[in-house]
């Protein structure tokens, strides 16, 4: 590991539906403001979502938007974003130098299921009115693919599916490539549609595991004795992440340091989590970054608002913070839903800046704590300015058949 | 309905499928192609609005007649008035 180059993140682009760029949403999270609100969902009525607002028009044509995919739009404003954001002039950059990482939980459930109901609803089922735009926008590289069309890159690009510990999963696989080689520059991260597919609200009721609230921003409520569920969410956030020798000869501004990470599988269930494989994950993560427990300041928690899920991350935290009494815990899902292949990062990011101003943000919604939630160093109520400041966050992202993907970042000393 | 109809019907469809051209001095003996910045997908979306709006078929061997306003109005005119006399 420790010959390894060290990778830094040197650009930040994001939606989500607390803002359209890191100061906005980050001051959102502190002051306790939820971003969920209702949202129309084919046959199922007005439901709680996370629903994103950006301007489309900032970075694509109106034959782009129109050609191309929701997620596409959503993964080229956040590009667009941390390129900028990165100081990259790309007209002096080598495109071919340039990989796009895009983790997602899935694709193409927004595109077939509306092609499936116009052809059912208005064409007698006629295969004839069905788009001829029907495969590029399924494909699974298509939003890191848009990415590349837009911008005109043409280095490596693809997405990793890896259920809701995707948007960890597109970051480590930025790192890797940087470390290989294969790229100068990774565009890493997540994006997601979900909330325009309504299998995706289904298929939760249908298991059991979607929110229900009569306040839709009171619908997220993780490690609350009353939450019955998740909160669907669309968003993206990409990085910029560069070799560290690179990011200090162009004199790059430098966000953080990836400290280490790991990726296991539960191996036991489609669904149900395994909070011996997340405590496994955590401690490898931990191993690979050379740290103790004791060395996390924050546990950015992946809880989503389920009964048994946030069950079982808090026995995986607490068996491995049982003892760090410095150590503190929050959740982001609890103020935007759950982003999906996003989540990760977009909840990574929300956490950042806690490098510099050494606030914690809360959990929204705790009331009444489910006594087996209880961790010691949970934040709730209002954020928290942590004693000491932050200076590595460990990141927790997991998803279905049993994905666990844990991200730590730590403030970048030279 | 006149060749002239067609032509706005085709241009409405072009104004969907390419909302960023100005469309304000499109010239009927001129290729579609060579003074629109059209490709093959957004030919094959003009196939299908004529399709969807106007239930009129192009087969694929006559996607050719579709190059300009006025092989459009020539080509498709019949078509409008035999879905007309219907």
């Amino acid at each position: 590991m420790n010959q390894l180059p060290r990778i830094v993140l040197t650009g930040i682009g994001l939606t989500c539906p607390l803002g359209n760029d890191l100061p906005t949403y980050r001051e959102a999270l502190l002051a306790g403001k939820s971003g969920v609100s209702l949202f129309p969902v084919r046959n199922m009525g007005e439901q709680p979502a996370g629903v994103c607002d950006f301007d489309q028009k900032k970075y694509q044509k109106r034959k782009e938007i129109r050609v191309g995919t929701r997620a596409g739009s959503i993964a080229i404003f956040c590009a667009n974003e941390a390129i900028a954001h990165a100081n990259l002039d790309l007209e002096k950059v080598d495109p071919s130098r340039i990989g796009i990482y895009l983790g997602i939980t899935e694709h193409g459930n927004v595109e077939t299921e509306t092609e499936v109901c116009q052809l059912f609803d208005h064409y007698d089922e006629d295969i004839k009115y069905w788009t001829h735009h029907h495969n590029p926008r399924t494909v699974a590289n298509n939003p890191a693919g848009e990415i590349t069309v837009n911008l005109g890159l043409t280095g490596p690009h693809y997405t990793i599916g890896a259920a809701c510990a995707a948007g960890n999963a597109g970051i480590i696989q930025g790192v890797q490539q940087l470390r290989l080689g294969e790229c100068d520059f990774a565009l890493a991260g997540g994006v997601s549609e979900s909330i325009r597919a309504y299998g995706i609200f289904a298929g939760f009721k249908s298991q059991g595991a979607l929110a229900s609230h009569e306040d839709p921003t009171r619908a997220s409520r993780p490690f609350d004795k009353g939450r019955n569920g998740i909160v669907v969410s669309e968003g993206g956030c990409i990085y910029v992440l560069e070799r560290l020798d690179d990011a200090l000869q162009r004199d790059a501004n430098i966000i953080a340091e990836v400290a280490g990470y790991r990726i296991n599988s539960d191996g036991t269930d489609y669904v149900l989590p395994n909070p011996v494989r997340q405590e496994e994950c955590m401690r490898q993560a931990l191993s690979n970054a050379n740290m103790q427990p004791e060395d996390i300041d924050l546990v950015s928690t992946h809880a989503t608002s389920t009964p048994q899920g946030d069950e079982q991350e808090c026995k995986a935290i607490r068996n491995l913070f049982g003892e760090s009494i410095g150590t503190k815990v929050n959740n982001t899902k609890s103020f935007i839903g759950h982003s999906m292949g996003a989540a990760g990062a977009i909840e990574l990011a929300g956490n950042i800046p806690s490098f510099e101003d050494g606030m914690v943000h809360a959990t929204l919604n705790v009331d009444e704590i489910d006594p087996t939630c209880a961790l010691p160093g949970l934040v709730t109520g209002q954020a928290i300015k942590k004693e000491g400041g932050v200076s590595v966050i460990l990141n927790n992202s997991f998803g279905m058949l049993g994905i666990n993907s844990v991200l730590i970042l730590k403030k970048f000393k030279a | 309905m006149d060749k002239d109809k067609v032509k706005q019907i085709v241009l409405d469809i072009i104004a969907e499928i390419a909302p960023d051209e100005d469309l304000n001095d499109v010239k009927s003996d001129v290729r579609l192609r060579d003074q629109l910045d059209l490709d093959s997908m957004d030919f094959l979306d003009i196939v299908m609005e004529l399709r969807k709006q106007h239930g009129i078929d192009v087969p694929e061997p006559e996607y050719r007649e579709l190059e300009s306003l006025d092989s459009c109005a020539n080509y498709l005119l019949p078509k409008f008035e035999a879905g007309a006399a219907a």
